[in-house]
């Protein structure tokens, strides 16, 4: 067969397929046999991790979609229908929305991750804007996925939301109209939300499918920062992260079921118990809690404008930061300032999401600017002038060698020749 | 790593847990409740006795829409106990051969019989107030049951100086102690098919056992299979890491 | 190093280890992914059966019929299940007409007897969907044609059926079907 090269798996079906179709060569290359760094810790399974929260979502959500009714008369009681009437409806709707909370646990950990370890340090800058592409892509979907219950809190987080876009000027108006489809959020928007809810996660695939690929590109980063040297400090995917992984999906979904089948109300808020009801404002309008630290940014400044451009620049000079950091060295672990600032910019981070559940009043105030700023001045001050100022830590000669000589990852006594492979 | 884990997700939780802010009026009362718990159970006695308070008391002013007759058997009512139930109630029935609309015995399948055809007549009698659907109640009110059981209970005179506006009645539980619901539950309200004594506190705890379990019917067969999925997945950890270890057992790391 | 390890696991059959014996890890390797089947299965059932007919789809499967209201000679139709069910109430005529007919001339020989409950054969009940295409047969109004053997005539392709609901002229193959019903009473009846 012309220009056929033939595939070499045992099983002829397998075999007939590859030739003509090389999915099996593609997963045998970028997951049987991929070159993975040796030194993983467990903050390098939360990317797996993301991914089975993504295909858990879309499975749930597709057989949720087969009950739900994405009309404003019908939202709410369709949930309950589902709740109740539905075999094992209850069920799929916990593991749902409680599955929600869960991809940005695992998602914000996953950017945390690669925040101290530099992995957003050249090549790898544009994986990490993809990575970025796919917090904002997950955010839209997270937020229309909550107006579909149609709750109070449903309706009143899409009217603030929406609302928002007025504060653009000359087009502002214009644009909130679009985006109802009407006049207030209504029936049009509960429905085109609903499509693009649907739509959204299948172009998270696409996006992590890039993000995956740009990774093997470059190969990974790993805990040392420093690149790899041989083969010898790499291991094959398969069976040695697979299976490092499946240890980390196990404890994920036990923390997972938790939510689920105890305590399933917990990451919620009451007020969504209650049909939407347009002439009655609940006493606090709360987004859910991933939200909250963008929240409080928001409100951080008593102009509206200014706010939406605070609060999407958050997200935005994220983007950069591969830019904004110029410390040649990537892992927080050789890096002894950067090690301890970049825990004050995580408690910046949890002070906003704190301040975003209170009225912005009193305290609450003084705390959100003191942390915003704080936010904006770790990436915009900082790390420009710490990559230059700071003096980094002696890294090792390569992977291998701090675990040859005991754990290692600090500075090594004398020189740091690499030592010969002991073990054959 | 772990600890990097668990110091953020206490942070996280004290956070969450430092709560938002519906000011508490009063204090919470803290009933034991059957349902608390990972082994909880509905007691079904209680529920039953709820459901008796909701039908003879709550039923005059609050629907509960979402629950149809057939639920029942939740609380552990047989079919032929439901069938006689529903059969003593009469519901909207289609329409008759001139287009008009009917009424008549209601079947399991049907939903709960509303006291008022729409919003509107529900607020013209009750001087514009609406008494909410209570098929959610206990889960859509901070607090929850201890929350719903504080209300029932908390009816009172107000204290010397505070002003209550007309129409309205004085409850040391509601925001603003200013509640639209006259005192619905007094000692000997609901005579017990069961003869268990009738205190206003012993209506109470039914009824609100009858609204808990309303508004989450699973809840048992859910923490039930939660408990076997939980202990699987511990199973399946302990299986895992033994067999990362092995995997691992040559690579110094 | 790591990679000849690798390789040799790569290789060697499922069950043993390099050199050939089952070692405690691929037992381990065994159960763990014995485990992850039964986890699968164990997601997989929850997901199937939410699309089976939900709790308030189940509570219309069967429906109460009062038979009072339908004298001799008339005939109703009610819903169940979504399709239509004839309930016609026979006269003696009819009745005799049914049962004398002899099996040869039947298209699907069947006795009346077979047709309807024992005591009750005054009551036939059948499924209101013509065995041929599906349509609605005709004959329950007063107004409506019976066709020549005074049951029911299908208007889409001319099937005739007899007063037990038998074919007697097709293009339709088969007899209204039955469905399954219960006197709960002389004057009630249980569909479904």
């Amino acid at each position: 067969m012309a220009g056929l090269t033939k595939s070499e798996f045992a099983n002829p079906v397998i075999n007939w397929i590859d030739t003509r179709l090389p999915i099996f060569t593609m997963l045998q290359k970028e997951y049987g046999v991929f070159p993975t760094p040796k030194n993983f810790n467990y903050f390098w399974n939360f990317g797996a991790l993301a991914m089975v929260c993504l295909a858990i979502m879309i499975i749930t959500g597709i057989f949720l979609a087969m009950n739900y009714q994405p009309n404003t008369e019908l939202a709410f009681n369709s949930i309950q229908h589902i709740m109740r009437d539905v075999n094992y409806g209850w069920l799929l709707r916990y593991v749902h929305q409680n599955g929600a909370s869960m991809f940005f646990i695992v998602t914000y950990i996953h950017i945390f991750r690669g925040l101290y370890y530099g992995s957003y340090k050249t090549p790898r800058e544009l994986l990490w804007m993809l990575g970025v592409v796919i917090l904002l892509v997950m955010m839209a979907t997270a937020f229309m996925g909550y107006v579909l219950p149609w709750g109070q809190m449903s309706y009143w987080g899409a009217t603030v939301i929406t609302n928002l876009f007025s504060a653009f000027p000359v087009v502002g108006p214009k644009i909130v109209t679009l985006l109802w489809g009407g006049f207030s959020v209504d029936n049009p928007t509960l429905n085109r939300f609903f499509a693009l809810h649907y739509l959204l996660p299948f172009v998270l695939v696409g996006v992590v499918f890039l993000h995956i690929a740009a990774l093997h590109i470059t190969g990974s980063n790993n805990p040392l920062g420093i690149d790899v040297k041989s083969p010898q400090d790499t291991l094959p995917f398969h069976p040695y992260y697979t299976i490092k992984d499946s240890v980390g999906i196990c404890v994920f979904l036990i923390v997972w079921a938790i939510f689920v089948f105890f305590v399933p109300h917990t990451l919620g808020d009451p007020n969504n118990f209650i049909p939407a009801n347009p002439l009655q404002t609940p006493a606090d309008i709360v987004p859910e809690w991933y939200f909250l630290p963008y929240y409080a940014i928001l409100r951080s400044v008593p102009n509206k404008l200014l706010g939406v451009c605070m609060m999407f620049g958050s997200l935005i000079v994220l983007f950069v930061l591969p830019w904004l950091d110029t410390s040649r060295v990537r892992s927080a672990r050789f890096r002894p300032i950067y090690r301890q600032l970049i825990w004050v910019w995580v408690l910046s981070f949890v002070v906003l999401g704190y301040c975003g559940m209170h009225k912005p009043e009193g305290i609450y105030v003084v705390l959100s600017r003191v942390a915003t700023l704080y936010y904006f001045l770790h990436f915009l001050v900082i790390l420009p002038i710490l990559g230059k100022l700071e003096r980094p830590l002696p890294l090792p000669e390569s992977i291998s060698q701090p675990v040859l000589r005991g754990r290692g990852g600090g500075p090594l006594p004398g020189s740091a020749t690499a030592k010969p492979m002991e073990k054959a | 790593m772990g600890k990097l884990r668990s110091l953020l997700a206490g942070v996280f939780a004290a956070g969450l847990l430092a709560a938002p802010a519906i000011a508490q009026e009063d204090e919470m009362p803290n009933e034991k409740w059957s349902f608390n718990g990972v082994f909880g159970t509905f007691d079904l006695a209680a529920a039953q006795r709820g459901y008796q308070v909701y039908a003879n008391v709550c039923a005059n002013c609050h629907s509960m829409q979402m629950l149809h007759y057939r639920d029942l058997s939740g609380i552990g009512l047989d079919a032929a106990e439901i069938k006689a139930i529903a059969a003593g109630i009469t519901v909207p029935s289609g329409l008759d051969d001139q287009g008009n609309p009917k009424e008549g015995p209601a079947t399991p399948a049907n939903q709960f019989k509303s006291p008022f055809a729409n919003e509107a007549a529900a607020r013209a009698a009750n001087n514009g107030a609406l008494p909410p659907d209570l098929s959610l109640i206990v889960d859509a009110r901070e607090g929850g049951a201890n929350y719903i059981y504080g209300i029932l209970t908390g009816f009172g005179q107000p204290p010397s100086g505070f002003k209550m506006q007309d129409g309205m009645y004085y409850n040391r539980m509601f925001p603003g102690h200013q509640i639209g619901m006259p005192q619905p539950l007094q000692d000997g309200t609901v005579e017990y098919v069961d003869g268990t004594p009738n205190t206003m506190n012993q209506e109470a705890h039914d009824v609100v056992t009858f609204l808990a379990w309303a508004a989450d019917p699973e809840t048992v067969e859910r923490k039930q299979i939660g408990v076997r999925v939980v202990l699987f997945l511990m199973f399946m950890t302990g299986l895992t890491y033994a067999v990362k270890r092995k995997v691992w057992s040559n690579v110094p790391h | 190093m790591a990679d000849s390890s690798a390789a040799a696991a790569h290789h060697a059959a499922p069950g043993h280890g390099p050199s050939g014996d089952v070692t405690k890890r691929d037992l381990l390797q065994l159960i763990a992914t014995a485990g992850a089947v039964i986890g699968a299965g164990a997601i997989a059932w929850p997901l199937i059966d939410s699309m089976n007919p939900s709790k308030d789809v189940l509570a219309l499967s069967s429906v109460d019929v009062d038979l009072a209201p339908v004298i001799e000679g008339q005939g109703i139709t009610i819903v169940w299940q979504g399709k239509p069910i004839f309930v016609r109430h026979r006269t003696a005529a009819e009745i005799k007409e049914a049962q004398d007919t002899p099996l040869g001339q039947l298209i699907q020989p069947q006795a009346d007897s077979a047709r309807v409950k024992a005591g009750h054969d005054q009551w036939i009940i059948l499924v209101g969907i013509c065995t041929h295409l599906g349509c609605v047969p005709l004959g329950n109004k007063p107004s409506d044609p019976r066709g020549d053997y005074g049951g029911w005539f299908c208007p889409c392709h001319g099937s005739q059926y007899d007063t037990s609901g038998r074919v007697r002229h097709g293009p339709a193959p088969a007899n209204l079907a039955l469905p399954p019903y219960a006197f709960e009473s002389d004057t009630k009846i249980k569909v479904g």
